[in-house]
């Protein structure tokens, strides 16, 4: 299997050739008002870390969804290639037995 | 002057200064460098449209003549407004926007601060409301004009611009008038010149941060809040804000 792509493609941290100006993209993750988890809302544009918390926090939380922001910028998120979807993911759909339906739960366990 | 023209003076002060700058700067929705400045420029507005609601439906209370908060802000003409100079100049460029955000979100937190002690606690109250909006107003109007500021030539040159026109419009926000003093002496609101002292510091660091210099003058526009003498600027503003109740009056939806 092939080393995990970027998401996105690289930028060079210092561009040799002056190129038009864009701002970094950033990808956000609020943790709303229940549950623990930080949920991809969607990305934006901003210079600089504070400011894409800020962004984000005028883009995404105008009506009271969260608690919590994580920016990342988008270039450091790794992904997998939608290329190897086979290798990756079929290889489990036979594999029914892989989900814990086949136990009994005792009561005394509760919900789970 | 009785202590309720005064009182009633001072709330159309707060709520006019909110109205205008709230109305003149969702002129940029639409129109900002970028999306997220354009939302983020658009939920100022909107957040200073939503004290406006509260200073000048207090303000209606306090009249005692039935006026609503929307009949205040919809139908006067421009000598009955009361806001400051400063919030009725033009956007100009983004920087400029920006720069004018700043020096009228530092005051107005100086402001807030002291107001939340106010001896009237409907003031009290609105003031608790309204500083968690102005504490993130003036962090990110503060980090913008030192990020242009301390940016490229062309930025830095345009933000000092900026500074050097919007500074004389300053001096009014904190010269005491006879109304201020009344506020002050019935303790609902703080004494202005006290007020400059925490102001000063708090520009001085973010405007030497953005390596600006702040003019060496003290000229101060005045008449704005005391309604004597508005800019031609206002009038202008209000034919935009006002056209809707002025052209189909009572409407609503």
């Amino acid at each position: 299997m092939s080393s995990p792509n970027s998401a996105y493609p690289e930028t060079p941290a210092t561009q040799t050739k002056a190129k038009r100006q864009e701002w970094p993209l950033w990808e956000v993750f609020i943790r709303g008002q229940h549950g623990m988890s930080h949920r991809h809302v969607g990305s934006l544009h901003a210079p600089d870390e504070e400011m894409a918390i800020k962004n984000a926090r005028d883009v995404y939380t105008r009506r009271n969804e969260g608690v919590s922001i994580w920016v990342v910028e988008a270039r450091h998120i790794a992904a997998s290639s939608p290329s190897e979807k086979g290798p990756l993911y079929e290889p489990s759909e036979s594999k029914v037995y892989r989900h814990p339906t086949f136990f009994d739960i005792p009561d005394e366990v509760g919900a789970m | 002057m009785t202590d309720t023209t005064a009182y009633f003076e001072f709330l159309c002060r707060m709520g006019d200064n909110t109205l205008v700058l709230g109305h003149r700067v969702s002129e940029w929705c639409g129109h900002a460098p970028i999306l997220e400045e354009d939302i983020a420029l658009a939920n100022t507005a909107l957040d200073m449209i939503g004290q406006t609601q509260m200073w000048l439906g207090l303000a209606g209370e306090v009249e005692g003549e039935g006026r609503s908060a929307d009949d205040i802000a919809m139908l006067r003409d421009a000598w009955d407004f009361r806001n400051c100079l400063l919030c009725e100049q033009p956007n100009g460029d983004f920087g400029q926007t920006m720069m004018r955000q700043f020096l009228f979100d530092a005051w107005h937190l100086a402001m807030l601060t002291e107001l939340q002690n106010s001896s009237e606690q409907r003031v009290a109250e609105i003031a608790a409301k309204a500083i968690k909006e102005v504490q993130y107003h003036v962090e990110r109007s503060g980090d913008t004009v030192i990020a242009l500021g301390d940016g490229t030539a062309q930025s830095h040159e345009r933000m000092q611009k900026a500074l050097n026109l919007l500074w004389p419009y300053v001096g009014e926000l904190f010269t005491p008038d006879a109304v201020d003093t009344a506020m002050a002496e019935a303790g609902i609101a703080p004494d202005l010149t006290k007020l400059r002292v925490g102001f000063d510091t708090h520009i001085g660091q973010v405007l030497s941060e953005a390596t600006l210099a702040i003019p060496d003058s003290n000229f101060a526009h005045q008449g704005g809040k005391s309604g004597f003498q508005h800019s031609e600027h206002l009038g202008h503003i209000l034919t935009q804000m006002q056209w809707l109740q002025r052209a189909y009056p009572g409407a609503s939806w």
